[in-house]
């Protein structure tokens, strides 16, 4: 078993308890050395992890408990590349984030830096995981840690985003739980592999679908696909930029990645002779959440909320691939996710400098604000985002849409309208704060928002803006570049197919037997995706300069006014939604999958 | 008969879920999370038992008398803390929610819409 | 939404809620009736494996002890999490609250019972692995046995008993020990939390391997951790403070 394997999450776990008890009697940057340490070792592992995955999964077993006769005794790590991809991803971020805010948060003691290390173990943890009710456990550690780095600051806003994020994140993991219980009462196992080869005999009863739902849902909940989407726009909105970096590059493409996860060594064994109507309801959910999530991220001015939306639309893409139940588009979305999950993280820092020069990060108010500089990552970051090849996610993308065959040839076009959105979203807020076009007022964005200057210490910043720019600079060409990495695309659609394949993955967990060489290879980018990516770009580029320079008033309609006023920030809204949707979810798999 | 405590674990879901869409208190609200937490404990622990099995504490029992499940026993302990934990965070947060608001009503603190 | 469209649909939802839920749990084997293979194996292995006589005990430190070291650091994060939004924010302007217990049997019993509840949560702990027990249950008890000094006498004198720093200590080490155990192993060349120590005879206080030091350092954990919490929210409530 490699010994690197627990360590991303070992480690920062120990440093963030050693940090505490001995934290106050220690000068106060020590807390961010310690966080700045831990997280480059934490990638730097990550990345030897992501490269020894090529050809076969890295899978732990802790106490030394391996399997006997198909029975787990003990808890595993299963590592594949998309876990130690975004692992890899989740360490970089929070090396961007230290850089970024270092000594920012020195007031609070060492308590902040405690809490961001165990988020980044939890995130770790969640990212390798595989066993379920393992998944679960780091998945509430990693909102109990969130909750306080979102709430922290004296306004009311940070703390309204924090009781949304805990609540609805809790009924999510509820759920998860619950069918988790479901599952085990079946199959005595709380190992992927083993539930999977349990159930893989038997049909998808009532038990198995309604299992299936809940432990979907409680994922979909963190990865804030609509409906259960509201908390996350909140949260994101009112945390510290850089805290936002690391929901946004990286927590919820891992709740993304684990119905993946779940799905594929569980329950594609009984659910194989409903692929179809599956493929249909996962789909369609996903291109709600993108055309959704471009839409309200385009009816934004606090560019907070607008990138917490845009996080939104191109999760639903992601699950979009998912859905589509192939390896290629599972890799696709794998792609596409690490690589815009860096450009986020990197869009988030920008804003980040923005709040630091003018106080604000609204975007009707920051008009011509910007530093020249942050204004070309800014938009290189939004072409990005709009799928401008050859950047990483148009190869993910590329890839997803390469899955996109039969009934599905319309996805290129409504991914390609998703995208525009996004991408025009975050256009037209480039032009308006770094080169002072457009109006200064536009009602149909709403008032502004209370939005907490918690990037405001009590004592003048020491943190220089080079240091600032310069990793957001360092996220943003790893993001674009990602797709740089030679055999990129074709590596992770041989890691899909091993995935995928589900008695060979369950032997090689169980059993240690190792999976057959796979001879996958990635298909060459379509000109349908060619095409399809240059018209995202530029319908993003058309739509930012229509929003500029002929303003917004053609939107003030009741609908879109209505469908901002459904983001109520009231809490016990959001729940109605939950229930609404699992219940609404619930009808489709049991009408659909039986 | 046999389905009971199954049933009551659906029921209690439901209801912590009634209370915390109709609340119109925090704390209340917060406490109804932990209601429909606790139709966890009552799923898992239903889940593993075994009728006239011991528990699985082998003291003074000779081995392979019937016992009944004991990792469900630790999932539950786990998600007893779980629960714990979050009740604490969650309870703090609203304690300052209502020292800059004035207020515990969810329906009264909304600053970030849209 | 207001309330008047929110009720309705939600009582909509949750009734397909609940029929769906009702319609997974038919699919369960019947209550009493559980036949899983994860809990029949281990009931019959452990003892011989990790001459525990507490299954439970074992599954929580040794089998599945990975899930404990996640839920030993969301109990220290619940803490650091808690302090983080209430302490800092704390102005200088407390008044101070003078609750001493007015009535002497009330402070008498509770106070000559603080001891007996500490030796009892002690106990709880040290045959945790034996008995039905352990360091999160045992823990508890222990914390509750000081808190008992904050309603047998006064919060003052809980304070003085419970000083912030110190338990900050044992709290962040506690978590510290018990994943540097689990480290350790790994640096001893064995699997990560493998279980390192000799087992011991069956029954004996020294019998588990390492699974006895765990469970010391998840008590004392536990313990600082409640402890720090109780203190949290008590300082709220004897602050006085004016909302706005």
């Amino acid at each position: 078993m490699d010994v690197l394997v627990p360590l991303p999450v070992a480690l920062p776990l120990l440093a963030a308890a050693v940090l505490a008890a001995v934290g106050t009697f220690l000068p106060a940057w020590f807390g961010d050395l310690v966080a700045a340490v831990v997280s480059v070792a934490v990638t730097a592992i990550g990345v030897v992890l992501l490269t020894r995955t090529g050809r076969h999964d890295l899978v732990y077993w802790f106490g030394g408990w391996r399997p006997s006769h198909g029975v787990a005794l003990g808890i595993a790590f299963d590592v594949d590349g998309a876990g130690a991809a975004l692992g890899a991803v989740a360490g970089l971020l929070m090396a961007a984030s230290v850089a970024f805010s270092w000594r920012y948060f020195d007031e609070t003691g060492p308590l902040f830096h405690v809490l961001l290390l165990v988020f980044l173990g939890a995130v770790e943890g969640f990212a390798l995981s595989g066993d379920l009710f393992n998944l679960f456990v780091f998945l509430e550690l990693m909102t109990v840690a969130a909750i306080a780095l979102t709430g922290y600051g004296d306004e009311p806003a940070p703390l309204q985003g924090a009781l949304n994020f805990g609540i609805v994140n809790g009924f999510g993991a509820f759920f998860l739980l619950f069918g988790i219980g479901l599952l085990y009462g079946r199959t005595g196992a709380l190992n992927l592999a083993q539930i999977g080869r349990s159930l893989a005999g038997g049909r998808a009863d009532g038990l198995v679908l309604v299992g299936f739902l809940l432990v979907t849902a409680g994922f979909l909940v963190k990865a804030g696909v609509v409906p259960f989407h509201f908390w996350l726009a909140d949260a994101y909105a009112v945390a510290p930029a850089p805290v936002c970096v690391l929901y946004s590059g990286v927590m919820s493409d891992l709740g993304l990645n684990a119905v993946a996860k779940v799905y594929w060594p569980v329950f594609s064994g009984p659910l194989a002779a409903h692929a179809t109507a599956l493929r249909a309801i996962l789909v369609t959910l996903g291109v709600v959440s993108a055309l959704l999530g471009g839409a309200m991220a385009f009816l934004q001015r606090d560019l907070k909320r607008m990138l917490a939306f845009v996080t939104i639309g191109q999760i639903g893409i992601g699950l979009v691939g998912i859905g589509l139940l192939t390896a290629r588009s599972l890799a696709g979305t794998t792609l596409y996710v690490v690589s815009d999950g860096l450009v986020r993280g990197s869009l988030l820092l920008v804003v980040g400098v923005l709040i630091r020069r003018i106080r604000s990060c609204d975007e009707l108010n920051a008009r011509g604000g910007g530093l020249p500089v942050s204004g070309v990552l800014f938009a290189v970051g939004g072409l990005a985002i709009a799928g401008l090849p050859p950047v990483g996610s148009f190869f993910g993308r590329a890839l997803i849409e390469d899955g996109a065959t039969g009934g599905y040839r319309w996805l290129p076009v409504v991914l390609t309208a998703a995208s525009i959105l996004s991408g025009g979203a975050l256009l037209r807020a480039a032009g308006r704060i770094y080169l002072g076009w457009g109006a200064d007022r536009e009602p149909v964005l709403g008032e502004e928002q209370a939005s907490p200057e918690q990037e405001e210490p009590a004592h003048p910043p020491r943190g220089s803006l080079v240091v600032m720019l310069a990793s957001a600079a360092a996220l943003l060409v790893v993001g674009v570049g990602v797709a740089a990495w030679p055999g990129l695309p074709g590596k992770a659609v041989a890691a899909a197919v091993r995935t995928t394949d589900r008695p060979a993955h369950a032997a090689e967990v169980l059993e240690g037997k190792p999976p057959p060489h796979e001879r996958a290879s990635a298909p060459a980018p379509s000109g349908t995706s060619i095409a399809a990516g240059l018209a995202s770009a530029a319908g993003a580029a058309g739509l930012a300069l229509l929003a500029l320079f002929d303003g917004l008033g053609a939107l003030a309609r009741r609908p879109v006014l209505r469908l901002k006023a459904l983001h109520s920030g009231i809490v016990t809204d959001y729940v109605t939604w939950l229930t609404a949707g699992i219940a609404a979810l619930g009808a489709a798999f049991v009408l659909a999958l039986r | 008969m046999s389905y009971l405590p199954y049933a009551l674990a659906v029921w209690l879901l439901v209801v912590g879920l009634y209370g915390v869409v109709t609340s119109r208190h925090l704390v209340h609200l917060v406490v109804c999370l932990t209601v429909a937490q606790s139709s966890t404990y009552v799923l898992l622990l239903a889940v593993g038992y075994r009728k006239h099995a011991t528990a699985p504490i082998f003291k003074g029992i000779p081995l392979g008398t019937k016992a009944t499940d004991p990792v469900v026993q630790a999932l539950t302990l786990t998600d007893v803390v779980v629960s714990v934990t979050v009740l604490a965070l969650l309870l703090a947060v609203a304690v300052q929610v209502y020292v800059r608001e004035g207020t515990l009503d969810p329906d009264e603190i909304p600053a970030v819409r849209g | 939404m207001s309330a008047r469209t929110r009720v309705p649909l939600f009582l909509v939802s949750a009734a397909g809620l609940a029929a769906l839920l009702g319609f997974g749990v038919a699919g369960l084997p019947a209550f009493g009736d559980y036949h899983g293979p994860y809990g029949l194996v281990l009931n019959h292995v452990v003892l011989a494996q990790r001459h525990t006589t507490n299954v439970v005990a074992a599954v929580v430190f040794d089998y599945r002890g990975f899930d404990t070291l996640g839920e030993e650091l969301m109990l220290f994060a619940a803490v650091a999490a808690t302090a983080l939004i209430l302490r800092e924010a704390r102005e200088e302007e407390a008044r101070q609250v003078v609750d001493s217990v007015q009535s002497e049997p009330v402070r008498a019993v509770g106070l000559a019972a603080v001891p007996v509840v500490i030796l009892l949560g002690l106990f709880v702990v040290a045959f945790g692995y034996l008995t039905p027990g352990g360091g999160f249950q045992g823990g508890t008890v222990v914390a509750l046995g000081l808190l008992l000094v904050y309603l047998a006498a006064e919060h003052r004198a809980y304070r003085r008993l419970t000083p912030t720093h110190v338990v900050d200590v044992f709290e962040g080490g506690g978590a510290a020990a018990f994943v540097a155990l689990a480290l350790g192993a790994l640096l001893g060349g064995l699997a990560f939390q493998q279980n390192f120590l000799p087992l011991g005879r069956i029954g004996a206080l020294t019998s588990g391997g390492s699974i006895p030091l765990l469970n010391w350092a998840t008590a004392i954990e536990v313990t600082a951790a409640f402890v720090l919490l109780f203190g949290e929210f008590l300082e709220e409530v004897m602050v006085e403070r004016r909302p706005g």
